[in-house]
């Protein structure tokens, strides 16, 4: 290639990875708001005979949010962002675009048997990692690819320092490179006896108190390396672009960076906090969880600084809203986690709804907002089409905002009712309450809860359908815009 | 330094590497060994026990049941002694859960019994009023897979060193073998019920799903 010819971006991969983010975020989003009408309405539960109940979707639920639209947006934006901050085309190698459409087919294929599988009821039952070997195979076939592909594109880069966002990829790769093999050992039952039974199912390779340590050790940082770093990646790379700003301070990038790789780790054992593992591993659990908040509020404040003496965008461009909701979220989930991993408040709070509140208040407002707000800001540069409503941005932005106020509001209230209830004592010593009398008591909460999902998953079809009238009918741009991503 | 690991990607990666593998390595390892030990007398599954336990999974039960007792007064008056690390020696994998919608089972096997359980998952506000469960009738005809469960101790007697009797071979001739005792401990249990179909189903040697998950339950002690 010429070196004095303006660089012609591939985005052929990212769009890809486009549609099935849309398409899985849907779907996930979808069941979430049934299973959580269930809670609320018990008779939802007999809409598919024996794949529809709560029991069996909620894995549907969480795996294809995970693994399916986060994922996705994860690889959509990579596809698209790293070409970008390498000074790279995938066009250029023919290698890398082979790799790059072999590791979205694959995605895809092993995501549908994925869903297929966990319908039918073959888990190994760990959370998040509830894929039977198989599909196993086929998950870790899907990240060497992803490996190849972004070691590819940085072996050929014109761009010699890895930009910060390029730092968490590659952290995003590793870690779970990491986690999910440790996790997933199995030894499948088939071939270990002779061949008799059914061929998928597997036992664990660890056992007890040992597979607790291991699953919580993957299912905390499974989170931390697929709901937190790659998302700061993006909120790194589009905020910046977006708004036009600078990063505020590149010390503090560093800082945040490094603190949050060595400390994530030690947290996972906060779930396990009063369980059968060794006492001084929950210690450890519960005092790296509140030295957590350094690094996390590290790289939000990094990015509301970013904003600094700019502040007027966020009433003029609706992604900076998008985006700046979504580091204010990721602030208040990394200070939520720390507080429930505090011994005592884990007494009351663990096993209760409070968590579900937790995790969907860092899912839905940080994760799910930063990466609609990335594939916005993507889609007119991608399809050299405007954004096609304006309006329709801020209608979405309003109802999902509220959405999530409701979900959380309600599940802290009904988590720490719930708590409170279950260790209340009369004045003799006697548990003043039967465990029904705990459930029933939640109706009202869990009503609240669906509701804000069927207000959520209405935002998300208002996205969809933005992002389908952008890639097809809005007006057309002749030239690429520089920050602010042009809308109707 | 950091900025010359910034221009070298693969320096970078390792130094990446080193410091998230850490942690596991100091918080994991070195309890591994203490940790998987059995406490005295505990015997492994049966192999209708294990099916059952893989109806528990199949249908994720653990969406809403705990399987762990904290050490809270609230908690041992509720549900009994808390639990302890050998009690789960033989549990490949843990079932411990992470949600209480419903209430912890693991002593369930000390205060219900089968015809509790064949109510309930016939229909759980029929015992318990205001549950909001739902009911699990098709456990009453799909037929458990004994098969893989034997097929499970197998691995996990060879591989494990789990101590299961020398009846537990990985040979289909061992597998007819054993089968009787399996169908025998199913109808000790279907013997307790009142769903004639059940009844008629063990008679015949399949053994309904149900049938296994309430072994796996009065099991959990």
């Amino acid at each position: 290639m010429q070196s004095n010819a303006a660089l012609e971006y591939d985005y052929s991969v990212a769009k890809l990875f486009t549609y099935t983010t849309i398409l899985f975020g849907f779907l996930g989003m979808l069941i979430g708001t049934l299973i959580a009408a269930q809670l609320a309405f018990p008779e939802l539960n007999y809409l598919l005979g024996e794949y529809g109940t709560f029991s069996r979707l909620r894995p549907l639920h969480t795996n294809i949010v995970i693994f399916g639209f986060t994922l996705s947006g994860v690889f959509a934006t990579f596809y698209y962002s790293a070409q970008r901050v390498l000074k790279v085309s995938m066009a250029e190698s023919k290698f890398i675009m082979f790799i790059g459409k072999f590791h979205f087919w694959l995605y895809f294929v092993g995501a549908l048997l994925g869903v297929i599988s966990l319908l039918l009821g073959y888990t190994q039952s760990k959370e998040y990692a509830q894929f039977e070997w198989p599909i196993d195979i086929v998950i870790v076939l899907v990240w060497v690819l992803w490996g190849v592909a972004m070691f590819a594109l940085i072996g050929i880069r014109r761009e010699k320092a890895l930009y910060i966002s390029i730092w968490y990829y590659i952290a995003c790769f590793l870690g779970i490179a990491m986690l999910y093999l440790f996790n997933n050992m199995s030894v499948p039952t088939y071939f270990a006896s002779g061949g008799l039974g059914n061929i998928l199912h597997s036992v664990s390779m660890y056992s007890g108190t040992n597979d607790a340590l291991v699953q919580w050790w993957y299912g905390h940082n499974a989170v931390a390396f697929g709901f937190t770093v790659p998302i700061v990646a993006m909120i790194y790379y589009f905020l910046p672009k977006e708004s036009g700003q600078a990063i505020y301070s590149y010390k503090l990038s560093l800082l945040s960076f490094w603190g949050l790789m060595f400390v994530y780790l030690w947290a996972g054992s906060h779930h396990l906090l009063w369980s059968t593992v060794p006492d001084w591993m929950q210690t450890m659990g519960s005092v790296f969880s509140v030295v957590l908040i350094l690094p996390s509020w590290g790289s939000a404040i990094n990015m509301l600084l970013t904003m600094k003496g700019e502040w007027n965008q966020l009433t003029e461009n609706p992604l900076i809203k998008f985006m700046v909701l979504a580091s204010t979220f990721y602030m208040l989930s990394t200070l939520e986690g720390p507080i429930q991993a505090i011994k005592s408040v884990n007494a009351i709070a663990h096993f209760t709804d409070w968590i579900p509140g937790h995790v969907h208040d860092g899912v839905l407002g940080w994760v799910v907002f930063m990466i609609m707000a990335a594939l916005f800001h993507m889609a007119p540069r991608m399809f050299k089409r405007e954004i096609y409503s304006k309006k329709l941005l801020e209608a979405q932005f309003w109802l999902q905002t509220t959405a999530v106020v409701l979900y959380f509001t309600s599940m802290w209230i009904a988590g720490i009712t719930q708590g409170m209830m279950w260790r209340a004592v009369d004045e003799y010593g006697n548990l003043m309450y039967s465990f029904i009398d705990t459930v029933t008591v939640l109706h009202p909460y869990y009503a609240i809860r669906a509701l804000s999902g069927v207000m959520y998953l209405t935002g998300f079809l208002m996205f969809a359908y933005n992002m389908y009238k952008t890639m097809t009918s809005s007006r057309e741009l002749t030239e690429e815009p520089q920050f602010r991503s042009p809308m109707a | 330094m950091f900025h010359w690991l910034e221009k070298n990607p693969f320096f970078f990666s390792v130094g990446v590497f080193v410091v998230i593998a850490f942690a596991g390595l100091i918080e994991i390892l070195p309890n591994f060994a203490e940790a998987s030990r059995p406490v005295v007398g505990l015997k492994p599954y049966s192999v209708l026990e294990l099916a059952g336990k893989n109806i528990y999974m199949k249908d994720q039960c653990i969406a809403c049941h705990s399987q762990l007792i904290r050490p809270f007064k609230a908690e041992t008056d509720r549900y009994g002694q808390y639990s302890l690390s050998g009690e789960y020696a033989y549990d490949r994998p843990f079932l411990w859960g992470s949600k209480r919608t419903g209430p912890d089972l693991h002593r369930i096997g000390n205060y219900r019994t089968t015809d509790w359980h064949e109510n309930h998952m016939w229909e759980p506000t029929s015992v318990v009023p205001g549950s909001i469960m739902p009911a699990y009738k098709h456990m009453f005809t799909n037929i458990a897979d004994i098969e893989t469960a034997y097929a499970e101790a197998v691995t996990v007697k060879n591989v494990f060193a789990t101590p299961y009797g020398d009846e537990i071979k990985g040979t289909r001739a061992a597998w007819e073998a054993h089968k009787p005792a399996v169908l025998a401990e199913a109808a000790k249990i279907a013997a307790d019920m009142k769903n004639k179909d059940v009844k008629d189903a063990v008679a015949a040697g399949n053994i309904p799903e149900v049938v296994a998950l309430i072994a796996y339950l009065n099991r959990l002690k």
